[in-house]
């Protein structure tokens, strides 16, 4: 039995005022945005509420909006099997705030949250072994920011001198190339190369 | 006799281990032979898709996903074309659909017995993959006749698939299905009975479903553990609303009713498969393959020389891409291994702003922990076996 999505929008309203903040469903997906205060409350409570019964966490990722304040967002993915609806939820934080970690309520967003700080340097407060996972022993940096550069900043190679693997500033023979794709044929904003003596 | 003193122990088990399926690194706290802890360490093989992928248009993109999990590459791609295909609101014609869905079953046929007769090798039985890897050879070889590769397809792209399929083709993989459920009966015989396999395998690494559930567990491993779940039936995608095929679940959550239930997966597939030839062969044996939306799908080479339009197209399409809409969205399929899913945001212009990437994997390997505690040291290799991981997907 599937509840519609715009009901369920409206029952969390209700239930759940002020803390789950505007509800958009576009795409056939309802996201809400929740403060990371209130993460924690809103979690069990779709998780135990017999109406929504999210029991299943199925992703936990971060996204990064340097523009703003708070440049993260942290986006929790949840579905509830029984009901057969998704859900997301979004919090957003910045380098410092720390966002309470949803493993007491699933177990299963250990990891996940580990890859978001890995990859993001988002913290996580009540986790219980916040280290990183994906990247190298003694990473430097997170590099799914906006401002981690494609390349890195560091490169490893075999040293036949010291024999081990070791760390140097990233060295390109060919300086890295960013196509600019955007189109002269659609009208841009930007004057092309050459075009500045055409209108003399 | 003098008392000893007893102190646990520390093993490294991998990145070097034919059982770790891949590159994992396994630190394990033994008491005596008794399992205390095990910290997986991941990411030996992190590339960094998700970045590379916010830096390549759409197109660029598909071919990352076939390097995530390797064993049955079109499946992830599909989550991708599925993501793309619902920000820039466009339909799959019947045929595509088709062919896509006959690949994803090629695909959990690969996944199925690679992992069925290499978790059979992890417990001691060599006969299984050197059986089972005939098929799956054989399999490869369909990839590579519609897709020129053998492995990364790069056959799915968002608004169909690359190329139609010969007709040839598809009249040899209808032939190749009764055969494959032959010898899919042999491997059956070979372990379904065998008192070691049973030995090795029942009553180890027992999940219960709210565990299963609250660990993110997907696929075969909630099914497994007796929930009638799969995303190809309680979310259908494409045309399997259409397809007639059963879900097989188990009853104890086990590593052995884990191994059952994708023995019945791969010939719930080939059912699936069967129903898709022949309407490949029937109704649907013409038509187009992929959306005919010219802003999105580049022309055909056909056209490329007879009109400039296209030409034109092409080349816009293959160096600028295009832009999709702004927006997010979350695809998942039912990949043999659970629910791959994608979470693509999407700024409006030609590249995805966000690519998130969510592997079944790599939510089963954090629950190693929990499943393997108390069990034997040998039993690691049995639970890790029947968890399906890939290095791919987990490390992206």
């Amino acid at each position: 039995m599937s509840i519609p999505l715009s009901e369920l929008s409206t029952y969390l309203g209700e239930k759940l005022i002020g803390r789950v903040n505007d509800p958009v469903l576009a795409y056939g997906e309802l996201t809400v945005s929740v403060e990371p205060r209130d993460l924690i409350e809103v979690a069990t409570f779709l998780r135990d509420d017999p109406k929504c019964q999210f029991i299943s966490i199925i992703d936990v990722c971060g996204a990064d909006y340097p523009s703003r304040a708070k440049r993260f967002d942290v986006v929790y993915h949840l579905l509830s099997p029984k009901q057969n609806v998704r859900i997301r939820l979004k919090v957003q934080a910045n380098e410092e705030t720390m966002v309470p970690s949803l493993t007491g309520v699933y177990p299963g967003a250990d990891w996940f949250e580990r890859e978001t700080y890995d990859l993001y340097g988002v913290l996580f407060s009540g986790h219980p072994d916040l280290r990183r996972i994906l990247t190298d022993y003694g990473f430097e940096g997170h590099p799914l920011r906006k401002d981690f550069p494609l390349t890195g900043f560091v490169e490893v190679r075999y040293d036949d001198e010291a024999k081990r693997v070791i760390y140097e500033p990233v060295e390109l023979k060919q300086e890295f190339r960013n196509f600019d794709f955007l189109s002269p044929w659609e009208g841009t904003d930007y004057v092309l190369p050459g075009d500045e003596k055409a209108k003399q | 006799m003098a008392e000893t003193s007893v102190r646990n122990f520390n093993i490294n088990f991998g990145p070097q281990h034919p059982a770790a399926h891949g590159v994992l690194r396994l630190v394990l706290e033994l008491d005596g032979e008794v399992v205390d802890r095990v910290d997986p360490h991941i990411g030996l093989l992190h590339r960094g898709t998700e970045k590379l992928i916010e830096h390549k248009t759409y197109l660029q993109a598909v071919p990352y996903l076939d390097r995530l999990d390797y064993c049955a590459p079109m499946n992830q791609e599909h989550a991708f074309a599925l993501a793309a295909e619902r920000l820039l609101g466009i339909e799959v014609p019947k045929r595509g659909q088709l062919i896509r869905v006959l690949y994803c079953e090629i695909g959990r046929i690969m996944s199925h017995i690679l992992n069925v007769t290499t978790q059979a090798l992890d417990v001691g039985a060599l006969t299984p993959p050197l059986w089972g890897f005939v098929e799956r050879e054989k399999l490869m070889v369909f990839y590579e006749r519609a897709s020129g590769s053998r492995m990364h397809a790069a056959y799915f792209r968002p608004g169909g698939v690359h190329q139609d399929l010969p007709q040839k083709l598809v009249e040899d993989i209808g032939k190749w299905i009764d055969p494959f459920l032959k010898s899919l009966d042999d491997l059956d015989a070979l372990l379904t009975g065998n008192r070691i396999f049973k030995q090795r395998n029942v009553d180890i690494g027992t999940v219960s479903l709210a565990d299963a559930w609250a660990w993110g567990f997907s696929g075969v491993m909630v099914r497994g553990s007796g929930a009638a779940w799969d995303l190809r039936k309680s979310q259908p995608y494409e045309c399997y609303a259409e397809m007639d095929f059963d879900i097989p679940i188990g009853k104890n959550g086990d590593c052995f009713d884990r191994y059952l239930v994708r023995m019945e997966e791969m010939r719930q597939s080939a059912k699936i498969m069967r129903q898709c030839i022949d309407l490949l062969l029937g109704k649907e044996s013409s038509g187009p393959v992929s959306n005919l939306d010219g802003k999105v799908v580049p022309p055909k080479r056909p056209a490329m020389k007879r009109s400039m339009e296209a030409l034109i197209h092409h080349f816009k399409l293959y160096t600028e891409g295009y832009r999709v809409p702004a927006g997010e969205v979350y695809a998942a399929v039912e990949a043999p291994k659970g629910e791959f899913g994608v979470y693509l945001v999407s700024d409006g212009t030609n590249k995805p702003y966000r690519c998130k990437l969510r592997a079944p994997g790599f939510a089963h390997l954090q629950a190693m922990d929990f499943l393997c505690r108390g069990h034997m040291l040998a039993d690691v290799t049995a639970v890790l076996g029947s968890l399906d991981i890939v290095f791919g997907e987990v490390d992206r």
